[in-house]
């Protein structure tokens, strides 16, 4: 009977879920709503001529009229509201818009890269998280122990250089003198398409640069809360009933450790994306990175607006579920207050 | 206690890694270049698209397609698409092609006449996104009166106008009716050049596959592959562990691989130089003396050997000293001659300050020097401009901003300039030394003025003979040399690392722009690799 009460009361904890996604769903309009107005505000603050970036070098050679005719084209010189106006339209008919940096739809921008960025961010992030809770929690039980004092001091090491620093140096020694792994791309450069097999051998070194560039502070984070919670009331009282260490370990110190923990991962994803920027351009892989700076650099509003967009709707789902597994591991949250 | 989370932590962590490598399902997997007899390229800049009404390639040297005319390794006009040289009326105005027959697109599509005209009305359509209608202002329209004849009509007489046929032509069955700008043409081009696009992985890769029926000759390559590797570090790298079979670098960094078994560098000249613009409207670069002064005082050797790593040369004019142009009487010492530099300054009434710097009327000889701050060359060659203008008593205070901080300021802050062609001296140098540009954004940002440099620039665009071409430029370079808008400081080297094995490379001079068009591969289609 025990398994089935317990069932239950879960399900009495996560009964207000769907109250809270449509809640929540309800507040993102109007976030997004105000992060694409910041966006084209910013944007038509910027003093950049797009039509003077997109002719390069050729600006050299290109006479006002010719750029006129460009900017005219794109309506970039129209009043803001109605460029933002023009924008939300097309939007709500499922239409990005124009990239003018990448001369592409923007929707094709995002097909042909965001899956890419995902791929690094998603890999590099289940690799921080299963690799920080581990050797945190090992070395909070060992605390002062060898391993406790390696972690942290390699921790303060790592996060005290610059992942594009780490990236070339681990090129340097994984690529070049030991020759184990590719050195970048996607892909070997006279392959003929993306075969899984190649492109998880060319992303062992991106993936693994931007864990180790995360990983210190989710580190030191669960060793910290582990260490703390080990003196906790119910912890000592697990230990005290004889229970085995490595139960007490995982299944009590840990699980407590893990609910602040959850809102560490929830608030550091915007950082983790912000180095797969770097980790992109180091290793040469076809991401939103690139293309993002460049966007910015060329006043490109749809792409920006877009990418901008997109990361604000991960930062929010992410939210969300950090809530809801909150709620789902600790029962004195409700979700239906 | 039902599932452990740690458990439910990691399904959901797998589920959603799923999802995203569904959403990142291989691009289409196609067949191609790919193997041996593949030369692979690695190279910084990456262009937007593929379309030559767009800009890609309009030099020549574009790998996917032809012009009606191209250019050989000593960048002589050679017929290429046209069966010779096209002709040009005695009233410079008109200019008639005859094509080469039995040439062939890639997608099995004969080349007409017509292919022709909607290439160059593509680019005259204001509707069309193309920075090359400026280049094209003398063009008032282009006909076919038969299918293997094209006849441009000039709104006025353009001596270099042949210089203007390099542009690749694109067949107008694969672009007529549709929107140019946004053509899915862009990113799969189809042409008639040694090389058909497999595909293109922007950020990654270009794939090029060998045209078996080019009309040149079948390429001694299966294929090509242009890798975009955009950090200079990176590329060095990957070029060191072997990746690519020839690679652009920096010269510090190429010169790393000069004692490298397996390895040759490869120094290319080109006609793009590095300068200091200064402008009329600031009372101490707009006189005369200060930059004369400063002409002679900047030690273009130093430069050379110190910050180029001796991949340079010393600059004097906009018009490089391997061009048939080229006046060398108008050129100065490669090394400063401060002596000179103090004597025109005291004769012009700049004395000596107390803290060293001259002074003219309560005025101290002092300026701003702007730099795009992303560029460390230019940086570099700021800093070596500021010392050696110190060492004359000029106080220069270099500035490194972004463009659009730069832009504004141009008419009355010196700038650190590069460009150059090494096609025909009118190309550039019209615009940025022609008094009608003057302040007109990059065209003349100084508002340098001279009756003489406006006529000899005229009479190098509307004189059809070549001897009073080269007449009309020595005056120009000789008036640039007595006003100095600008002080010329280097043309650089462009830098490559080749393989040893790979055969067939033929450097030639090269313009300001270079990337997958118009690079040391721009005759790649003649390159072999031992293996």
């Amino acid at each position: 009977m025990t398994p089935t009460a317990a069932t239950l009361a879960r399900r009495r904890r996560l009964a207000g879920a769907g109250a809270v996604v449509r809640r929540r769903l309800l507040v993102a309009v109007p976030v997004l709503a105000a992060t694409s107005v910041g966006m084209f505000v910013l944007g038509a603050a910027s003093p950049i001529d797009p039509a003077q970036q997109y002719a390069g070098a050729a600006a050299f050679t290109t006479s006002e009229e010719n750029l006129a005719q460009i900017r005219a084209n794109w309506g970039v010189d129209d009043p803001l509201p109605v460029q933002y106006a023009r924008w939300v339209g097309n939007l709500l008919r499922g239409d990005l818009g124009w990239s003018t940096s990448r001369h592409e739809p923007v929707a094709d921008v995002l097909a042909a890269r965001a899956g890419w960025t995902l791929l690094l961010v998603g890999a590099a992030l289940a690799l921080v998280l299963a690799a920080s809770l581990l050797l945190g929690t090992v070395a909070a039980y060992r605390r002062g122990g060898w391993l406790d004092r390696a972690v942290r001091a390699g921790a303060y090491a790592v996060q005290s250089m610059p992942v594009f620093w780490l990236g070339l140096a681990a090129i340097a020694v994984f690529a070049l003198a030991l020759g184990w792994l590719p050195a970048g791309g996607l892909t070997d450069v006279t392959a003929t398409g993306t075969e899984p097999a190649d492109v998880a051998r060319h992303l062992v070194l991106p993936v693994t640069v931007l864990a180790i560039s995360q990983a210190p502070w989710f580190v030191l984070f669960v060793r910290d809360t582990v260490a703390e919670s080990l003196r906790d009331d119910h912890v000592l009282a697990a230990r005290a009933r004889g229970l085995p260490g490595r139960t007490v370990l995982f299944g009590h110190a840990l699980r407590t450790a893990l609910l602040p923990f959850l809102t560490l991962v929830g608030t550091h994803l915007p950082e983790l994306v912000g180095g797969a920027v770097l980790v992109e351009t180091v290793f040469s892989l076809p991401g939103l990175g690139a293309v993002t700076v460049q966007a910015a650099l060329g006043s490109d509003f749809p792409l920006l607006a877009a990418t901008t967009l997109a990361t604000t709707v991960v930062v929010l789902t992410a939210n969300l579920l950090t809530d809801l597994a909150y709620a789902a591991a600790d029962p004195r949250v409700r979700l239906d207050d | 206690m039902g599932t452990p989370l740690s458990t439910r932590a990691a399904i959901l962590a797998v589920a959603a890694l799923m999802a995203t490598a569904g959403c990142s399902s291989p691009a289409a997997t196609s067949s191609g270049a790919g193997g041996a007899g593949t030369i692979v390229v690695a190279t910084a800049g990456e262009p937007d698209t593929l379309n030559p009404v767009l800009n890609y390639g309009v030099d020549g040297g574009s790998l996917i397609f032809d012009g009606l005319v191209t250019r050989d390794a000593g960048n002589r006009l050679v017929p290429a698409l046209a069966r010779e040289l096209p002709t040009v009326s005695p009233d410079g105005r008109s200019v008639t092609a005859t094509l080469r027959e039995g040439v062939r697109f890639h997608d099995g599509s004969p080349l007409t006449a017509q292919d022709v005209v909607f290439t160059y009305q593509a680019v005259l359509d204001p509707k069309v996104d193309s920075t090359l209608r400026s280049d094209l202002d003398m063009l008032a329209s282009v006909v076919a009166p038969d299918p293997s004849t094209v006849v441009f009509r000039l709104k006025y007489a353009y001596a270099p106008f042949l210089q203007r046929l390099t542009l690749g032509i694109v067949p107008a069955k694969a672009l007529a009716g549709q929107d140019i700008n946004q053509a899915g043409f862009n990113r799969k081009p189809v042409g008639t050049g040694p090389y058909r696009v497999t595909s293109w992985t922007p950020g990654d890769r270009l794939v090029l596959a060998a045209n078996e029926a080019y009309w040149g000759g079948r390429p001694a390559n299966s294929g090509v592959v242009v890798a975009f590797v955009a950090d200079d570090n990176v590329r060095a790298q990957r070029m060191r562990a072997g990746e690519f079979d020839a690679a652009e670098l920096a010269p510090k960094l190429a010169s790393g691989f000069d004692r490298q078994a397996g390895y040759r560098v490869e120094r290319v000249p080109t006609a793009d130089y590095r300068g200091v613009m200064l402008p009329m409207g600031n009372p101490v670069t707009g006189d005369v003396a200060v930059r004369r002064a400063l002409n002679a005082a900047v030690d273009r050797q130093a430069m050379v050997t110190g910050v180029l790593g001796g991949a340079g040369e010393p600059a004097h004019g906009p018009i490089p000293p391997s061009s048939e142009f080229a006046t060398p009487s108008a050129a100065g010492p490669a090394t400063a001659d401060p002596a000179a530099a103090t004597a025109a300054l005291d004769a012009a009434g700049w004395r000596p300050g107390a803290d060293g710097i001259r002074v003219r009327d309560g005025r101290p000889a002092a300026f701003t020097l702007m730099y795009p701050a992303t560029d460390s060359l230019r940086k570099e060659l700021a800093l070596a401009v500021t010392a050696d203008a110190k060492k004359i008593g000029i106080r220069i205070t270099p500035e490194g901003l972004t463009w659009d901080a730069i832009t504004p300021r141009m008419r009355t802050d010196a700038l650190i300039m590069g460009y150059g062609t090494p096609y025909d001296p009118d190309f550039v140098s019209y615009k940025l030394f022609g008094s009608a540009f003057a302040g007109q954004g990059f065209f003349n940002p100084g508002s340098y003025r001279s009756p003489v440099v406006d006529k000899a620039l005229q009479d190098g665009r509307d004189t059809a003979d070549p001897a009073g071409r080269k007449a009309a430029y020595a005056l120009f370079q000789q008036q640039l040399a007595t006003d100095v808008p600008w002080v010329f400081l280097t043309y650089l080297k462009h830098t490559y690392v080749v393989k040893e094995a790979v055969a067939g490379v033929t450097p030639r001079v090269e313009p300001h722009e270079h990337d997958v068009a118009n690079s040391l591969w721009w005759n790649i289609h003649t390159w072999t690799k031992a293996s």
